[in-house]
């Protein structure tokens, strides 16, 4: 059998993830965390921040309740259902880099936490610098 | 010893598992052969304060057990042989360090238990020794560190993914017990250009099929002349391959077959995907259960037959398909 025969055949035996439940699940996690952002920024407005204040404000509880829950064990539970949901807002990002500092603190604060924290995050960073600097050039040449 | 054909072995004086010993975690104790394991651990950690240090109490613990059953000490020993799934094969280097016994650390990736035991009984054959221990463990834990995320990242896992064993098994062969090693096959490298690190069964697969059929053509033997054959950790999608593979090549293999990864766990109830994989899977299956039926006198002869799939985090980045392996021991009991 050649590879390629081979590579139709294990796909035909792989049961695929479920699509469908995956994005549903996706968008009802994902919604309820814009929702809970959303409720933040109005309580936040309600306590007497400014509009830009209160959206710094909403951000900062995010990524606070993400490591949070990350170091308590328990966003990877809910990540493991809400895939996308989790992942795509701010409460991805601060896993992300929560995450791999916990499992490298056995390697050092400098050489584990330090040098490993960004490695899933580290990519987001850089091409998100890149594009926004790629976004800038338009503007200004173009835009302005 | 004597070479049958390439890679086919048979022991002119064959070794035999004299002792055995199984150590695992709550997750595999609370799965269908719970029971049968020596030990379970419910600390992940084992007491250590890393998953590294604690793959490597596992092991440890797996060779303590196998040695106390056999009343052997490190000292006895003529050479222990073993490995893991950790970069430069740690987790047994710190295992066996205080057994102060002569060392070969080996890397079959989850077929590991396989090539240690195949080493270990040519050296016994060859006159080196009477006594050579055979090891092999992983961890979920540090498996994942070194392999995929960090553990507390939130990711999903594919249905075809399957979960690391924590845990080891042991055995100690020498010349005296009931369950002989009459044959073994040293497989050759297999890679059919699956490059998907979460589908361990389909990259493994065909590398099973090869080595099964290669030993049954040079032992001149058909699956049903065996009470029982054991795939390492294919999982269910890479047992539905291997059966179709093998069936293409006219070989049938029928309800004698079994897969150490899937047995290991209740894939229903204990949320593992495509079943068990790691180290530690086949080695802990074959002392908790296979080796202790053939010493009830249930099975008489058993090929063994654990897999490996030979990537690195590395290779896997660099866009690599997957090398993967399958070493068989032949096991019988009685005369």
């Amino acid at each position: 059998m050649t590879n390629k025969e081979y590579s139709k055949l294990v796909e035909e035996r792989t049961k695929n993830s479920p699509l469908w439940l995956d994005c549903l699940k996706a968008f009802l996690f994902g919604g309820a965390i814009c929702t809970i952002g959303e409720a933040l920024r109005h309580l936040y407005l309600y306590l007497g921040a400014d509009k830009l204040a209160a959206g710094s404000w909403v951000s900062i509880s995010l990524i606070f309740l993400a490591a949070l829950l990350t170091a308590l064990g328990v966003f990877e539970k809910i990540a493991k259902h809400a895939g996308a949901g989790t992942l795509v807002p701010i409460t991805g990002f601060s896993n992300s880099v929560i995450s791999p500092a916990m499992e490298y603190k056995t390697e050092g604060f400098v050489t584990g936490v330090g040098a490993k924290m960004f490695i899933v995050a580290g990519p987001v960073i850089v091409y998100g610098t890149v594009a926004s600097i790629i976004a800038g050039i338009i503007y200004y040449l173009f835009l302005r | 010893m004597q070479k049958i054909s390439q890679g086919t072995i048979r022991f002119n004086r064959p070794p035999v598992i004299a002792s055995h010993g199984c150590i695992v975690s709550q997750k595999e104790g609370d799965g269908p052969l719970g029971e049968l394991f020596d030990r379970i651990e419910p600390d992940e950690y084992f007491g250590q304060d890393n998953w590294e240090k604690a793959e490597s109490r596992f092991q440890a613990e797996a060779i303590n057990i196998c040695l106390k059953k056999a009343g052997v000490k490190g000292e006895d020993l003529d050479a222990a042989v073993g490995g893991d799934l950790l970069n430069q094969c740690t987790a047994t280097s710190f295992a066996v360090k205080d057994l102060k016994a002569p060392f070969l650390g080996v890397y079959g990736a989850c077929s590991t238990i396989a090539e240690s035991i195949i080493t270990a009984a040519a050296l016994l054959d060859g006159g080196y020794g009477d006594n050579i221990l055979a090891s092999a463990g992983s961890h979920f834990c540090s498996a994942e560190k070194q392999f995929r995320t960090p553990l507390e990242y939130g990711s999903q896992r594919p249905p075809s993914a399957q979960w690391t064993v924590t845990g080891a098994g042991a055995v100690l062969l020498s010349f005296l017990g009931k369950v002989k090693i009459s044959a073994a096959t040293i497989g050759t490298i297999v890679d059919k250009g699956i490059t998907d690190a979460n589908h361990m069964g389909g990259a493994m697969a065909p590398a099973y099929a090869n080595t099964l059929a290669a030993h049954l053509r040079a032992m001149g033997a058909m699956p049903t002349d065996y009470d029982a054959i054991f795939s390492g950790d294919l999982g269910v999608i890479g047992m539905d391959l291997t059966r179709e593979l093998l069936a293409r090549d006219g070989i049938i293999l029928s309800d004698n077959y079994h897969d150490c990864g899937e047995m290991i766990f209740d894939r229903e109830k204990q949320d593992v995907h495509a079943g068990g994989s790691g180290c530690g899977c086949a080695a802990s299956v074959l002392c908790a259960y296979i080796l202790p039926k053939m010493e009830r006198g249930e099975w008489k002869r058993v090929l063994f037959c654990a897999t490996g799939a030979l990537l690195s985090p590395t290779t896997v980045l660099q866009g690599e398909s997957i090398p993967c392996i399958a070493h068989a021991v032949e096991l019988t009991a009685g005369n």
